[in-house]
């Protein structure tokens, strides 16, 4: 019987040295990346320290990202980033991501080549998943697990059921990855894949450039997923040869790979999906949806906040020649100061700010409700981002639309939710 | 280990947003976040929650984000344990890593009312509903992970099995 994705990669990092695991085995695995950020690191170094170790395992492995509310918002989160710095320092750890020169960590650490093809990779935030679109096994983890994995390099892992997503058919335009992984979610629930990792395969991915492929392993945690994977090809290597800072292997899954379903999406009557409050699995085509006021969109994060979701958004002003309408807050946050840098030099950043956004330096800020853009009570928000539960942007009763970077924009013009054809 | 409390049950896909707010993760203390436990969900719960009560989820308890302030705003509240149907991976993994007892019995879930006493014994791993003297078996718990619950968390694990004394 052939090996998935998840089970090569496991069985290649078993300490035990047995590379031939099977779904439902309980190993104990190397790993090669441990991540952690503002809001997770400070009870990873509590146990960390707790669990009695001198350093790190590594110090060129472990990598600490403030993201979630910086710049520092208060006080207090800037002695969580304090705690996460001094920790970085004392330990000597190779990789810094100091504000103004990082961003949020799963559009850093792919962008600088730390997370590559094959790694096995734990991260203290649960879109860690995201870097599976590399083709590496890669999991969200809390803080005490992050504290284990700082300590030790270890980690232990159930290996994985998987199931297979095949996805086919010409996209409509303004159909975007975004509107695949809705869609899948929708289909399958936000349990659909619980313990799962989930295999996204099919001529419409392998079409997918780099950004788009890490907004569709982003969500693969929405329906519950452990890890998901989008296989090695040329475009991932293309990406990665420009990056990497070491030496990498990709695993491939094999034709006989047992996978516990298949899913079948066609692309070709698909239009852009919109998931409504409060569930990111409440998803319905936009034409189905009442066209509501709103009076906020954010677009960014770790989801979409990358150069090409920029330039989906910077293409529709163009073209257009539109401005977003003044009755609607537009956030536009880039996921890295990288992405901020190009944004600058396309002149985007003047475009996107004379069309009335606010333009800022990177952070998740709003997507968690943090700062940079926090609803009130009977507000509605179209945001880019990956969950819209209840609270998750501010007031328990603000209402959260999830959907494309040009659903977004279009959104943003027309001051209610729109589809971009309508512009 | 045998526990008992009163019930306080919730839904399906209970999420880590609503167990403790994004607005309240800077702080890692037990009783500030526990005072902001379920806040957008139930408003009640903080304030009246008592000691060793216990509570009741549907599916996917805990899905969302990874933050180890859920169960730790949760175990600082009192909550002596929760049984779910079943429960979000991350959570699952924070709950035992800091010594929250969960146990998954969808029969339990189905029947337990709010306000219902229930008996836990954590080595046998059954539930009993005081009102109704019906009794549950809950999924046993996988070997490994039973190592870090005996041990009392990962953490002592760690120690144990590094060979690093507990310093009292």
């Amino acid at each position: 019987m052939g090996k998935t994705l998840a089970e090569k990669i496991i069985g290649a990092h078993n300490v035990d040295g047995e590379t031939g695991v099977s779904a439902g085995d309980l190993v104990t695995v190397s790993v090669d990346v441990v991540m952690a950020n503002d809001v997770t690191a400070p009870i990873a170094i509590d146990s960390f320290n707790a669990i009695g170790v001198e350093n790190v395992f590594d110090r060129d492995r472990v990598m600490l990202v403030p993201s979630h509310f910086a710049p520092n918002k208060d006080i207090k989160s800037a002695e969580q980033t304090r705690t996460l710095t001094r920790f970085a320092e004392a330990q000597v750890l190779e990789n810094r991501f100091q504000v103004g020169r990082a961003g949020i960590e799963h559009v850093v650490l792919p962008e600088r080549g730390l997370v590559l093809p094959g790694d096995l990779i734990v991260g203290g935030d649960s879109h860690t998943c995201t870097y599976g679109a590399l083709g590496a096994f890669s999991t969200g983890m809390g803080s005490t697990d992050i504290g284990f994995a700082m300590a030790t390099g270890k980690t232990w892992l159930k290996v994985p059921e998987t199931m297979k997503f095949v996805y086919q058919g010409e996209r409509q335009q303004y159909v975007y990855s975004k509107d695949m992984i809705l869609r899948t979610i929708g289909e399958i629930t936000v349990d659909g894949a619980l313990y799962r990792s989930m295999e996204f395969t099919g001529p419409s991915v392998a079409a997918l450039n780099m950004s788009e492929r890490f907004t569709m392993t982003n969500m693969v945690i929405e329906a519950g997923g452990k890890c998901g994977f989008i296989p090695f090809d040329d475009v991932t290597r293309e990406y990665v040869e420009a990056r990497a800072t070491r030496p990498y292997t990709p695993f491939y899954a094999d034709d006989d790979a047992r996978y516990i379903s298949v899913h079948e999406f066609d692309l070709s009557t698909m239009e852009p999906q919109v998931a409504c409050p409060y569930s990111p699995d409440n998803v319905h085509p936009i034409s189905q949806i009442r066209p509501e006021k709103v009076d906020q969109v954010f677009i960014g994060s770790c989801t979409n906040g990358r150069f090409e979701d920029m330039a989906i958004v910077a293409d529709i002003l163009q073209r257009t020649g539109r401005e977003f309408s003044p009755d609607v807050r537009v956030m536009i946050i880039p996921g890295s100061q990288a992405v901020y840098l190009d944004m600058l030099r396309q002149g985007w950043a003047e475009l996107f700010t004379m069309a009335g956004a606010a333009v800022s330096t990177s952070t998740c800020g709003p997507c968690l409700g943090g700062h940079m853009g926090v609803l009130a009570g009977d507000e509605v928000c179209v945001s880019t981002s990956n969950r819209n539960f209840r609270g998750r942007m501010g007031h328990r009763d603000a209402r959260v639309f999830l959907a494309n970077p040009a659903v977004a924009a279009a959104s943003a013009i027309m001051g209610r939710l729109a589809h971009p054809a309508e512009l | 280990m045998k526990l008992e409390g009163k019930v306080w049950k919730y839904g399906d896909n209970i999420d880590t947003d609503v167990i403790i707010p994004a607005r309240y993760l800077v702080t890692t203390d037990p009783k500030t976040l526990a005072a902001h436990c379920m806040e957008d969900l139930d408003t009640a719960f903080a304030g009246e929650v008592e000691p060793g009560d216990i509570i009741v989820g549907g599916r996917n308890f805990g899905c969302g984000s990874s933050r180890e302030h859920a169960p730790i705003s949760i175990k600082g509240a009192g909550v002596s344990c929760i049984i779910a149907e079943s429960f979000a991976r991350i959570f699952f993994r924070n709950a035992i890593n800091i010594g929250l007892p969960i146990l998954e019995s969808p029969e339990a879930v189905e029947d337990a009312q709010k306000g219902d006493v229930l008996s836990v014994d954590l080595v046998t791993g059954t539930i009993t509903n005081q009102r109704t003297g019906k009794t549950y078996q809950a999924s046993p718990y996988p070997p490994f992970v039973l190592g870090i619950i005996n041990a009392g968390g990962l953490v002592p694990y760690t120690r144990r099995e590094l060979g690093i004394e507990i310093k009292r």
